[in-house]
């Protein structure tokens, strides 16, 4: 049991910016390559005529999420130092809700936005600008929407604890519900095409 | 409908089309290696990965630069300055969107779609989407700030090590985009 390496101190902070720079040329570089750095081919997901975005991030949950399972289980990674955001369940409903608002309005999340500028959309430059704008009025009325900041406090929790399975049972379950969702999504694709339109 | 005849291309380049950009990468190959680069992140540094922190420390720095005692009094901003390796600006969230935007660009210009362009449908007038564009991104801040991350840090990142609230996030996001795809459908189809 020797990893992560950061929390076992092979590293220190400088460097850990480092690999963040490195690990984030990986993130921008995919992303890109799977198109998602196009708000016509992201929003396309939300009018069921090309589901990439949905095949992008479950075939990316269940890589890492598999990964991890397996070299936690071969006893190389202590999963438990791996970080589990707190769940605070109220308001990561509603921030869900806006989010995916913003989403088909706005037509990117704030990690595609920065790829989209990176090749050249000038309308991804005004949803940052956006972006920040929400972040400063949240802060601003910090006070007052503190206390449903803080609602529902369920702590650090997994699926698994909640539902009181394995884990790995809870894996498979993800796996099987992510095939049958590759394969539910390419018959979507085929009903909802658009008739002509090559590209 | 109404305005923009000729804007009636997939989208508004401001370069002639002489080459024709690559092929996106399959989705599921695409999906596998950026699931290897989360795996990295667990691996090497027990974390996932993330966009909207990064640009929470901007905004922190940005109004305490205008408003230094009103900023520092403010919990949340306070959170965000109090981050980072000796510098606000050195955390590890900014300095991996940094390698967002030098990734995203390498990619791009090895398919050859770089290029200055406003991504809209074909019937979209400019300004509204341009307006639209920036709403959309509000809603989008307000809502990661709310939810502690946006789609790569909850929804991909938690989503991957079967965190609970990251589940709960992801199911609304897509629920919030498909209540609402069919009002703004002129945007983009």
């Amino acid at each position: 049991m020797s990893a992560p390496l950061f929390k076992y101190g092979l590293f220190g902070d400088e460097i850990s910016l480092i690999v963040a720079f490195v690990i984030g040329i990986g993130f921008g570089f995919f992303l890109e390559r799977a198109g998602l750095g196009s708000a016509r081919k992201l929003t396309a997901q939300f009018y069921l005529t090309d589901l990439s975005v949905f095949k992008v991030m479950f075939t990316a949950i269940v890589t890492a999420m598999l990964g991890l399972f397996y070299l936690s289980w071969a006893g190389w990674v202590d999963i438990s130092l791996v970080y589990l955001s707190p769940t605070y369940l109220l308001p990561q409903l509603a921030g869900g809700l806006l989010l995916g608002l913003g989403f088909v309005i706005g037509g990117y999340c704030p990690g595609t936005s920065v790829v989209a500028v990176s090749t050249g959309a000038l309308d991804a430059w005004l949803y940052l600008a956006g972006v920040m704008a929400g972040i400063f009025v949240f802060g601003e009325m910090f006070s007052s929407i503190g206390p449903f900041f803080y609602a529902t406090d369920m702590g650090s929790l997994t699926i698994p604890d909640l539902i009181h399975l394995p884990y790995g049972v809870v894996v498979l379950g993800v796996v099987l519900l992510a095939l049958g969702g590759f394969a539910g999504a390419g018959w979507v694709e085929r009903l909802f095409a658009p008739p002509s339109r090559e590209s | 409908m109404s305005s923009s005849s000729p804007a009636l291309t997939a989208v508004a380049t401001d370069e002639a089309d002489t080459t024709r950009p690559a092929a996106y990468m399959n989705p599921y190959l695409a999906g596998v290696g950026l699931g290897l680069v989360l795996l990295a992140a667990f691996v090497v540094m027990g974390r996932g990965l993330g966009a909207s922190g990064a640009f929470t420390s901007l905004t922190a720095i940005a109004v305490e630069a205008v408003a230094p005692e009103h900023t520092r009094a403010n919990e949340f901003y306070a959170g965000y300055l109090e981050r980072g390796v000796g510098h606000p600006l050195k955390t590890w969230l900014l300095f991996e969107v940094l390698g967002v935007l030098v990734g995203g660009f390498l990619s791009g210009a090895l398919a050859g779609r770089v290029g200055r362009r406003i991504e809209k449908g074909p019937r979209a007038a400019l300004g509204t989407r341009l307006a639209l564009a920036f709403a959309g991104g509000a809603l989008m801040g307000y809502g990661a700030k709310l939810a502690r991350g946006c789609t790569s840090g909850q929804a991909l990142s938690g989503g991957a090590v079967l965190n609970v609230g990251s589940w709960a996030f992801m199911l609304m996001v897509f629920a919030g985009a498909y209540a609402l795809a069919w009002f703004v459908r002129r945007q983009w189809t």
